[in-house]
């Protein structure tokens, strides 16, 4: 061996079980794109392989696409994380960007790169594939499941399982529209009953044994118009999950819309036809697939648990024994306690999931430092958590995150936003709802709204157009971009919601007022400062607001529109000639106007 | 070194430049700061830190500079840095158009060097001055003027090697985006040959095309990428080592990418 083949390669870091990938895809994308540009596909062809390989078009450009790389289950590696990192620099912008559903996404990528990119990932395990099309998207698990004190068992494998199960299989390739699978740990954390096939881990007593199993919510989603889902059955055994799963997709396949592309997610199909009719037809599809299938057509679900063993650490120089600034407030808003004695979930604050590729290549590091099972969980809100962090270790955890920039409050509170891309890349957006979402925290965090008891189970979330993506319609307070206009002048002007939830008692958003998005930030602080004065002792900014949306209010707010006529004051436009800032949309310096392309969510 | 096999040689790798150290049959240039250069380097390698060399590059005082290391038209020259190969490219694309045809880069940094344990030391060598000829090497350096009508051909292709999002904000005409990071690989400063071939053939950049790479301002980034090209095979390569800052300054046309706020989907 010469000495230049060594290699340093740290050895006591946590790999995927599961390689995601196929490297044939990357030669395949590349050769693709050649044709493509040789004029040997046509747009409309191009467009949907690009789609099923999980690269996304971009604003107002075809020299530049989005990789979306699925995170199945949230879960990511250290050397996934490097990989990325890497990726975002010689490829992206050098950031990296947490999505609302589990993936990291790459934005500004050159076409003819994306196949580099693949070549990337597969060296660590991981796949756009399918990320992106009508196919069955990254399939979802709470961040909390396997330590959330509330729940039943860890839906993990399961979620897992079925991410492997339909990942290019052909059933799922060529479906009406987009088919989203969410699991999660309990009803609190919920995020089920917004989605196509949502799922509850619950232990059932049968015949003196307990069954696994699960309530399946089938039809709900969030898009130009929302709807919420309904519970299939009281308990679905484990056994029948895949067949369950694979029941809805058929009738999906077979009876969605492929004509009317802008309504044919399969929550439509499921509203046009009656629950009923829908829950009727399931129950009859899975007792044929049952029947027919082989039996080996089964979920792979690998019960091995993880091995969790409290990190050996390299270099204690630090001490641990000062603790610095900002630490309890940390420790307040950015983790929980485990069910496992001793240890907590630690979540980041990134602003609306953004992170550069050197708090990336940080975070590796961190992980295999501190995180006892080795490895990182997306979460549901542009986030990633360390879960089993010895109690211990917290206060070092906290200085290494302070040092690569990652240690901000908020995480698990109101001043943690949600905002899509908006119009940083997407085609479709109105406004810059990211930035947005970025503006609001740092005022918030400035503010220290994130110690405020009354707020940290209350959320924001910021859609850059009627579409959803940022999860508006489940927001205690959502907000969609659109254009305002006065006279010639155009500005960027929210259209704002309050009252959505995605727990147990899931509702989504009602409709309040429209707000130019300079008065967004005033107008929430309005909001709270409403709510500070006719709260009960025991009220969240939520639970008074459930309140009011549901006229179970009885202070001098009985409704929205009590609400509506204080706020009204705040929203009315000045002149250009006394304030032109109103007329420019966040990190935009040239007069507003919408512009949008052709967007490809119903490709 | 052969030229005539159509094989050039870009890279020193870290192995032979031990031999070669050992037989005492190269002249080792570091380009780092004074103050690093004086800590340790690489075991008989003298200092030429690309400021001072910046602060005059015109071809007079680069041949007395070449003529105080020692360099003379045979000798065998490898440069090193500890930023990515970007300087030390700098420094080596120098040397070529001055006329100097042996020298290449050592293919990792000088961290990559000290982690591997190789030998370093704070020595500073003595020196014979040599006596170098200046036969400019014209045809790879690009001037803005020469820019201006060349982009207009056909077979031209302009590779921008700053960041993407500066290139987004603005680039000079007709430039494609290659940002200096895809370059490397994990430890060595260029990709093997057959990936940064691969790289190259799927963004269009093959053949016999002339190839001129720009950076932000002097010329290290896309210096780095002139000889990425070469180590790919592509040697009608110029650099235009001015680059975007003279572009910008004399005013000259640029373009940006319209009506998206990609700046805020950055972290940093």
């Amino acid at each position: 061996m010469t000495i230049s083949d060594l290699k340093q390669s740290p050895s006591d870091s946590v790999k995927s079980k599961i390689n995601w990938s196929r490297i044939e895809e990357a030669d395949d994308f590349a050769n693709t794109v050649k044709l493509f540009r040789q004029g040997k596909y046509d747009e409309d062809s191009f467009r949907r392989y690009r789609l099923q390989h999980g690269a996304y078009g971009t604003r107002m450009t075809s020299d530049y696409a989005m990789v979306r790389i699925k995170l199945p289950a949230g879960e990511i590696y250290p050397d996934q994380i490097e990989k990325i990192s890497q990726l975002s620099e010689q490829y992206s912008i050098g950031s990296g960007h947490f999505s609302t559903r589990e993936n990291i996404q790459l934005h500004w990528v050159i076409l003819e790169d994306v196949s580099e990119i693949f070549r990337g990932l597969a060296e660590v395990g991981l796949t756009s594939r399918e990320a992106c099309g009508n196919s069955v998207r990254n399939v979802m698990c709470s961040p909390l499941s396997g330590v959330c004190p509330d729940e039943e068992f860890d839906a993990t494998p399961y979620a897992l399982a079925t991410a492997k199960f339909f990942l290019r299989n052909p059933m799922a390739q060529n479906l009406p529209r987009k088919f989203k699978f969410n699991f999660t740990c309990c009803e609190k954390h919920g995020m089920v009953r917004m989605v196509d096939v949502g799922l509850i881990p619950q232990i059932r007593e049968i015949d003196g044994t307990a069954q696994k199993g699960f309530k399946i919510f089938l039809g709900g989603g969030l898009g130009n118009k929302s709807f919420v889902g309904h519970q299939l059955e009281e308990f679905t055994p484990e056994e029948d999950l895949l067949y369950t799963s694979i029941a809805v997709m058929r009738i999906f396949d077979r009876m969605g819309d492929r004509k009317n592309l802008a309504r044919n997610r399969m929550r439509y199909l499921v509203n046009d036809m009656g629950w009923d009719k829908f829950q009727n037809l399931v129950l009859k599809e899975r007792a044929v697939v049952r029947a027919t299938q082989s039996v080996i057509t089964k979920l792979k679900v690998d019960h091995t648990p993880d091995i969790i063993k409290r990190p050996i650490r390299i270099s204690d120089e630090d001490g641990g024994e000062t603790t610095p600034d900002g630490y309890a407030r940390w420790l307040k808003t950015n983790t929980v306690k485990q069910t496992q004695e001793d240890y907590r979930s630690v979540f980041l604050t990134l602003e609306a999931g953004d992170i550069t590729a050197s708090q990336l290549r940080g975070l590796a590091d961190i992980i295999r430092n501190f995180s006892s099972e080795g490895k990182g969980r997306s979460g549901f809100s542009q986030n990633i958590a360390l879960r089993y962090v010895h109690e211990d270790d917290l206060t070092r955890l906290y200085s290494k995150l302070l040092e690569i920039g990652l240690a901000k409050s908020g995480a698990l509170t109101m001043t943690a936003p949600i905002g899509c891309s908006g119009t940083t890349s997407c085609n479709l957006a109105l406004t810059n709802s990211h930035r947005l979402a970025k503006e609001i925290q740092r005022k918030f965090l400035e503010l220290k709204l994130d110690e405020d008891d009354d707020l940290s189970d209350s959320s924001i979330k910021i859609s850059g157009c009627p579409n959803s993506c940022g999860q508006h319609g489940i927001a205690t307070l959502g907000f969609f971009g659109g254009g305002g206009r006065v006279g010639k002048y155009m500005y960027a002007n929210y259209q704002m919601s309050i009252g959505g939830r995605s727990d147990g008692d899931t509702m989504l958003g009602q409709t309040l007022l429209r707000v130019p998005a300079k008065r967004v930030i005033p107008v929430i602080l309005k909001i709270i400062e409403i709510f500070k004065a006719n709260k009960k002792p025991d009220d969240t900014l939520k639970s008074w607001i459930n309140r009011v949306v549901n006229g179970n209010e009885d202070s001098e707010i009985k409704s929205i529109v009590d609400i509506k006529k204080i706020l009204e004051p705040l929203i009315i436009p000045p002149t250009m000639d006394e304030d032109p800032d109103f007329y420019l949309d966040y990190g935009s310096d040239s007069s507003y106007h919408t512009k949008t392309g052709k967007g490809e969510c119903a490709a | 070194m052969c030229c005539l096999t159509g094989t050039v040689k870009i890279t020193t790798d870290v192995d032979s430049l031990r031999s070669e150290i050992r037989d005492k049959s190269v002249r080792v240039i570091d380009v780092r700061r004074e103050s690093d250069y004086k800590q340790d380097h690489i075991s008989t390698a003298v200092n030429l830190p690309l400021a001072n060399l910046l602060s005059d590059d015109s071809p007079e005082r680069v041949l007395k500079l070449v003529n105080s290391m020692g360099i003379d038209d045979e000798t065998s020259v490898v440069v090193y840095d500890d930023t990515f190969g970007a300087l030390a490219s700098r420094v080596a694309w120098t040397l070529e158009y001055l006329g100097h045809s042996d020298v290449t880069l050592l293919e990792s940094t000088y961290s990559h060097w000290k982690s591997l344990g190789l030998e370093n030391d704070s020595d500073t060598p003595e020196i014979q001055s040599k006596e170098h000829s200046m036969k400019l090497k014209s045809d790879i350096l690009a001037t803005s003027d020469y820019l201006e009508t060349a982009k207009t051909r056909d077979d031209v292709i302009l590779i921008d090697n700053r960041e993407r999002l500066n290139f987004l904000e603005q680039h000079i005409p007709g430039a494609i985006s290659l940002p200096y990071r895809t370059l490397a690989s994990d430890d060595k400063i260029l990709r093997s040959k057959e990936d940064m071939k691969r790289l190259l053939d799927n963004r269009g950049i093959a053949g016999d095309s002339e190839i001129i790479t720009y950076c932000g301002s002097v010329g290290t980034l896309s210096g780095l990428a002139y000889y990425a090209l070469k180590s790919a095979g592509l040697s009608n390569a110029k650099l235009y080592v001015r680059s975007f800052k003279e572009w910008k300054n004399l005013q000259k046309p640029t373009q940006k990418q319209e009506d998206a706020s990609y700046w805020d989907l950055s972290a940093e």
